[in-house]
């Protein structure tokens, strides 16, 4: 250490005065704008999932001192974890929504294990307390409110009694819909079923393309989905001359005739809570839910070939799911195999965690899982 | 005379790269070009491109793990190719093999980890070297184009994974992201540093390039390939066992792609789900028909695409460019390789010409 010369000597006092004046620079930092990332794992076009996060996002944007990065197409591998690195290594994000529901485990998990100061809020639902980082989050939306009121616009719409779904995989989640949007339409006419065709996975739009020509082929004439780009099933069956009610986001611009309604989510709810929480410094929100109630959910405009009492009968159901007053999953209910599934008497709760974890049809779909 | 002698020299070792180079050149046009008539700021792009590829220790780390997987699964185009077939269902053998290196700990005895480990990569590769195995059987016993096979093969080996996953193999906890039961902490495959966050498998990868270009280029079973890829008539002729060669390169290229999906598995996901099914089999078609089949030339392409990929993400976070903009980079690329291959013949012809010009100016050495 004794051959230290004056220019070195010179170098570390500057180093020193340099990290001496490093709070100060922190302080200031204060009015810097928060960055936020959004990564999608498909098209933000998709007229889909991606898209009602996409939408969500644009408004995020619109928000003073925000400032938005985004990347679309990132699959649910190694690619996600370094596109969440690059967006905290490269842009400055403090906050990152990595948006589809395979992200958090693995991927979601270890980068806020890494990034401790980063907040990430993801979309699903699956933060455990005590098992997953604090850093980290998920919000969800009781969706399947939309589609028992998709059911009871398809209930009355449909002439021959028999609708078509088409979903992607028998999870919990589809199947939840699959079966809010029976029991909607049943609600109206208990003689109606509900044909259900799986395309094994969350995006095939040929597959999706057959199944509803063949859902229609079989003389179900409203057709619903649970895929991540409802938009290939819409065009179908608007080419069909059969009506459809959307999903994920508005597609009523792909149906200008046969478009009842849709399940829509509104991100923008959930998304606001964590951009203010993360811009007043206060903790992750980790566990972040709700329905139409808390504005998590919204339905599309009603189309033309919605009638009148169609419209009475939702908007009365509406108005109690907004008030906290209405329980879809209500006994005694069966599935289609028989068994009862929820007793006489019990009305499960939206937030209940049984319904997480459906692993049956109800009374009335045709389908098998 | 020296002096020219060497540049002939130079030419010989350097003509095999000027279809490459071409296509370089022309990749770089054509993509300033598209950006430019869509009014995007094609000089700032090709800058991203570079800095998110290369730019920094993050991004070469990102471009180097997104190569990791694209080495063996180009391995597995490659090998077989030195035998003159052209394997195209790596996919299959990937997701396969990731399948088994996800059970293999469920069905075998409990054993330390660094067996343990072992015997998923081995079952990986046996899975995936039987599949891609069962393409150069069929091709050989059965007269079965290897190309539409091994195609056809990967649809069938994805469908049966999701019927496995999704069924007898599901872990029932995992309830909206049908998996297998996650493999133990110990089982999960580190970065290969703190500092340097990639995963072992890429040192695995490039092992792997290394050792096949020692099989192909320096060992008696490589020159064997090169006849029966040459010219199976001949190899015949020489009383070469073809059946067995061809049915050798192509096990040992799904092996490499099983490996690939054990590292998906142990490294990445940690459970054998759909998230493996990525279309890393298809960019290994690219990257080992980028480098022509040639093992080494595999690592440097397979980092190529990597950072194409890569800065793919930088190019959409700066300058909001969709994401089909790395895909028409690539298809870009692509398209120019096949094309300035065409030249292939033509240089045959001129590296004779150059050699015979080195061979005449030794001799002018020697005599003078």
């Amino acid at each position: 250490m004794s051959n230290i010369d004056r220019r070195t000597l010179l170098k570390l006092a500057g180093l020193i005065g340099a990290t001496a004046a490093l709070p100060f620079s922190f302080a200031r930092a204060a009015d810097k704008p928060l960055i936020v990332g959004f990564i999608y794992v498909g098209a933000r076009d998709d007229f889909g999932y991606n898209q009602a996060h996409a939408e969500a996002a644009a408004i995020i944007k619109t928000l003073p001192n925000v400032v938005v990065v985004e990347e679309e197409n990132v699959p649910e591998t190694v690619a996600v974890q370094k596109s969440m690195e690059a967006m905290i290594r490269q842009d400055g994000a403090t906050l990152i929504f990595p948006t589809s529901f395979g992200y958090f485990d693995p991927h979601v998990i270890k980068m806020a294990e890494r990034f401790p100061e980063v907040h990430f809020a993801h979309c699903g639902g699956l933060w455990q307390e005590g098992v997953h980082p604090m850093n980290a989050g998920s919000f969800f939306g009781y969706i399947d409110e939309g589609q028992y009121l998709n059911g009871v616009i398809a209930g009355y719409a449909s002439k021959s009694k028999k609708l078509g779904f088409i979903a992607a995989k028998p999870v919990p989640q589809v199947l939840r819909n699959i079966n809010a949007f029976t029991m909607g339409a049943r609600s109206v006419d208990p003689e109606i079923t509900t044909t259900v065709i799986f395309t094994g996975n969350w995006s095939l739009p040929i597959k999706e393309a057959e199944a509803a020509n063949s859902l229609i082929d079989q003389s179900c004439d409203v057709l619903t989905c649970h895929v991540d780009g409802p938009k290939v099933i819409v065009e179908t069956a608007e080419k069909r001359g059969a009506m459809t009610c959307g999903y994920h986001a508005d597609q009523s611009a792909l149906a200008p005739n046969g478009y009842l309604t849709g399940a829509e989510w509104n991100w923008e709810t959930p998304y606001r809570a964590h951009v203010s929480a993360s811009e007043n410094d206060q903790p992750m929100i980790n566990f972040l839910r709700g329905g139409l109630k808390e504005g998590f959910v919204k339905t599309s405009p009603y189309g033309p070939l919605v009638t009148a009492e169609a419209k009475t009968k939702a908007d009365a159901i509406k108005a109690q799911m907004m008030a906290g007053e209405f329980a879809i999953f209500t006994g005694p209910l069966k599935d289609n195999q028989g068994n009862e599934v929820v007793a006489a008497g019990v009305a499960l709760d939206q937030t209940d965690v049984v319904l997480e974890s459906m692993d049956y049809l109800v009374e009335g779909v045709r389908g098998q899982i | 005379m020296n002096f020219r002698n060497q540049f002939y020299r130079v030419g010989v070792a350097l003509l095999p790269g000027l279809p490459s180079l071409l296509a370089a050149l022309t990749t770089f046009v054509l993509f300033m070009l598209f950006l430019t008539v869509q009014g995007k700021p094609a000089w700032e792009a090709c800058q991203l491109v570079v800095q998110g590829a290369f730019g920094s220790a993050f991004a070469l780390e990102s471009t180097l793990q997104r190569a990791a997987p694209l080495m063996l699964t180009a391995l597995c185009v490659a090998l077989p190719a030195r035998a003159g077939l052209i394997i195209i269902g790596g996919e299959g053998a990937l997701v396969l093999g990731g399948l088994a290196a996800a059970v293999a700990p469920l069905w075998l005895p409990s054993m330390p980890t660094l067996l343990m480990l072992l015997c998923m990569a081995f079952s990986a590769m046996l899975v995936g070297g039987f599949w891609i195995g069962l393409n150069g059987w069929m091709r050989q016993k059965r007269g079965l184009n290897e190309t539409i096979g091994s195609l056809l093969l990967s649809y069938i080996a994805i469908a049966l994974f999701n019927q496995l996953v999704e069924g007898p193999l599901r872990d029932p906890a995992s309830l909206n992201k049908p998996s297998t039961v996650p493999l133990g902490d110990d089982l999960l495959i580190g970065p290969i540093s703190d500092q340097f966050q990639v995963h072992w498998g890429l040192v695995v990868g490039i092992i792997a390039c290394v050792l096949a270009q020692i099989l192909v280029r320096n060992s008696v079973t490589g020159f064997s390939l090169q006849v029966v890829g040459g010219n199976v008539r001949t190899a015949r002729m020489m009383g070469l066992p073809v059946d067995r060669l061809v049915i050798l390169t192509c096990v040992l290229g799904g092996a490499c792609a099983g490996l690939a999906g054990m590292f998906e598995v142990a490294a990445v996901q940690g459970s054998a789900n759909a998230a493996i099914i990525a279309g890393y089999g298809a960019s290994g078609i690219l990257v080992a028909f980028a480098a022509r089949q040639n093992p080494l030339a595999i690592i440097a392409c397979a980092i190529l695409l990597g950072g194409i990929e890569a800065s793919g993400s930088l190019l959409q976070r700066r300058l909001g460019l969709p994401d089909a903009t790395t895909l028409i980079l690539e298809g870009i690329l692509f398209t120019s390789l096949l094309a300035w291959e065409a030249l292939t013949p033509r240089i045959v012809a001129w590296r004779l010409r150059l050699n015979e010009r080195v061979i005449q100016a030794q001799g002018a050495l020697q005599h003078g």
